[in-house]
């Protein structure tokens, strides 16, 4: 024993007598302890319960039968609204995911500028991210109202009839990127792209000005390289976030009007919690665990192509922003 | 460079504009941009608590009062007692028709719920993310950097995987239906993140200290608690809050965990308002709007009371991240 923990501590220029090193060595697994617990009892165990599960057929009532491949099967062949919600959800990611990066990005640029009342603004763009989602839903259900809403009254007075919004297949999905948007755009998202925009040394832009670079090259030619390890970061999260959409539009919408906003992880859980097909929805969990690795892995693949870290050379650079 | 940089015009902070019609052109511009993103962000809220204050008349005229001519905030009380938010208990209401009398829990009963799901959660969530972080952060042991690395993977876990299972767990423990589920698990190493983070801040402190104070005798958790934990106030602060906002508006858990009223959270409890009956002959807009802000105020004055700290938690989290 005294042997392997000698060979496994990390540093060994940390290392003292092997009494010493571990009894802290134990010590440290103590600490962690809880960490460790939590990690088997609450995402280990689940995690490959729900790998077993997928592969068996089970409604609560009765014990798991096993079925093999069947559950995946079903999902691919079988199951209209598989396929139907997954690319429903993919289409949503793809509207709500460039458009609130671009909208963050924007806000924290414009609050990057310096003017007076910067931070009051800052406090009113953030205020939507801390209200609880199932507020914000009520809250904006009541501004889209079709008939006396708010929204289109105010659409109404210049001259644009307003669409019925979630009552409509076509505007639902739109109606919940406008709520995302609120709940997300203005929050750490933006405070993100804040932080990074106030990182990017003065002298470059100076340097890019002195060359002639006009503002839209300077924002491609120097803003854009220097923050985009927190674009990336924020790409990551907000793909993740996007697929998981489920409680909008089981407030806003409950999956209508006919299936319009019926994600992927909304027809878990009603195969889950509704129909008590246990087996199956296990299955659709690990088809969505996939899908998000697999999606998270080619943002890590990609971002060499295109993201550029600046390393040490960036703490030597101003950070007056 | 430096003299290059000081014969330009003076410039402005980050766009590098290069005279003053310019900045005030900006300045135009940031301002009249502000004000369209407020009146994004910040309309809904004005319009919520306007609803919230109308009478049942005012609520259904089109086009929309923007201010209510007497303020209602009789409102207030109602929606507290409706769906029954601070006294625990019952609130009843005649049946119509006959001379039963209906119990329903009052809001206040939510509210009691929420606070005491929020409250142990919160403890136990920063408590275990300090003892786990401060583990990752001071000892050497075997396996650390892959244990850690475990920490940060499953950040990237969706919910929807080990929901399931995590449902079974709980029912053959007799959990469902009682707010544990929402408590216990905090207790097992807070969350990825807050572990993350609260890691990061002792890493920053100097070893030095902790030296010092081993050489006087003072055992680890001595360190932790009396040399580490007070300076590292600011960041368990941060994670204290984060975890506060992250409980007081969950809605996925409560909804797959909870089935009873009397044991609903305040945003179990805003959805039942929704989708409850209004009172005969009268709208409940204005009423649920006067619930929507009940079930806000918590998260809002938290974030006044504590701005900066909201700031530094995403940034450490994002940059570093």
């Amino acid at each position: 024993m005294s042997t392997s923990s000698a060979t496994f501590a990390a540093q060994p220029a940390r290392r003292r007598s092997s009494p010493l090193t571990r009894r802290k060595a134990i010590e440290g697994y103590l600490y962690i302890s809880p960490f460790l617990l939590g990690f088997l009892i609450f995402t280990a165990y689940p995690l490959l319960t729900s790998l077993y599960l997928s592969f068996t057929s089970y409604n609560i009532l009765s014990a798991p039968t096993w079925i093999g491949l069947e559950n995946y099967q079903r999902a691919f062949t079988q199951d209209p609204q598989f396929w139907a919600s997954l690319s429903r959800t993919g289409r949503y990611a793809l509207l709500v995911v460039p458009i609130g990066i671009v909208c963050s990005l924007l806000a924290a640029m414009m609050l990057n500028q310096g003017f007076r009342g910067t931070a009051i603004f800052r406090t009113l763009f953030f205020l939507p991210s801390i209200t609880p989602v199932i507020a914000s839903v009520l809250i904006w259900l009541w501004l889209l109202q079709p008939s006396i809403g708010v929204v289109n009254y105010l659409l109404s007075l210049i001259g644009v009839p307003g669409p019925p919004w979630v009552q409509s297949t076509t505007w639902a999905v739109p109606s919940l990127v406008i709520l995302s948007l609120w709940n997300t755009a203005g929050g750490s998202r933006m405070i993100v792209f804040l932080a990074g925009l106030q990182g990017v040394p003065q002298e470059l832009y100076e340097a890019a000005h002195i060359d002639g670079a006009n503002r839209i090259q300077r924002f491609w030619n120097v803003t854009v390289p220097m923050i985009s390890p927190t674009i990336f970061f924020n790409l990551v999260i907000s793909v993740i976030g996007a697929l998981s959409v489920f409680s909008v539009a089981y407030i806003g919408t409950q999956g209508g009007p006919a299936y319009a906003t019926y994600f992927y992880v909304y027809h878990l859980y009603i195969t889950a919690f509704q129909f008590n097909l246990m087996g199956y929805a296990s299955a659709m969990a690990w088809i969505f665990l996939l899908i998000v690795l697999a999606l998270t892995w080619l943002q890590f693949w990609g971002q060499k192509r295109w993201v550029f870290y600046a390393g040490e050379e960036r703490d030597s650079g101003g950070k007056d922003g | 460079m430096a003299d290059q940089a000081a014969s330009l015009p003076r410039v402005a902070p980050v766009t590098g504009t290069s005279n003053s019609a310019m900045r005030f052109r900006d300045g135009v511009t940031f301002y009249v941009l502000a004000g369209v993103l407020t009146l994004f962000f910040f309309g809904p809220f004005f319009w919520t608590f306007s609803s919230s204050l109308k009478q049942a008349s005012e609520i259904t005229t089109y086009p929309p009062v923007f201010w209510p001519s007497e303020a209602q905030f009789n409102n207030y009380y109602r929606a507290w007692t409706k769906v029954p938010f601070f006294t625990t208990g019952f609130a009843s209401f005649a049946i119509p028709g006959t001379d039963m009398f209906l119990n329903v829990p009052t809001f206040g009963g939510f509210y009691v719920n929420s606070l005491i799901v929020t409250v142990l959660a919160v403890t136990g969530q920063v408590l275990s993310a300090t003892l786990v972080a401060y583990g990752f952060a001071r000892f050497q042991f075997p396996f650390r950097n892959t244990l850690f690395m475990l920490v940060i993977a499953t950040l990237i876990i969706p919910w929807e995987v080990t929901i399931i299972p995590s449902f079974l767990l709980y029912k053959w423990l007799g959990w469902l239906d009682t707010l544990k589920p929402l408590i216990v698990p905090s207790w097992f190493g807070g969350s990825p993140l807050y572990i993350f983070l609260l890691r990061q801040f002792f890493m920053g402190i100097p070893r030095d200290l902790d030296e010092a104070a081993e050489m006087d005798g003072a055992n680890s958790f001595r360190i932790l608690w009396q040399i580490l934990v007070p300076l590292c106030m600011p960041a368990l602060t941060t994670v204290a809050i984060f975890s506060f906002l992250q409980h007081w508006n969950e809605f996925i858990q409560p909804l797959i965990f909870l089935n009873t009223t009397e044991n609903f959270t305040v945003s179990l409890g805003l959805r039942l308002f929704q989708t409850s009956p209004a009172d005969p002959g009268e709208p409940k807009e204005h009423l649920m709007m006067a619930a929507a802000v009940i079930a806000t105020i918590p998260c809002i004055m938290l974030f006044f009371a504590a701005q900066r700290f909201f700031v530094r938690g995403i940034v450490m989290s994002g940059i570093k991240g």
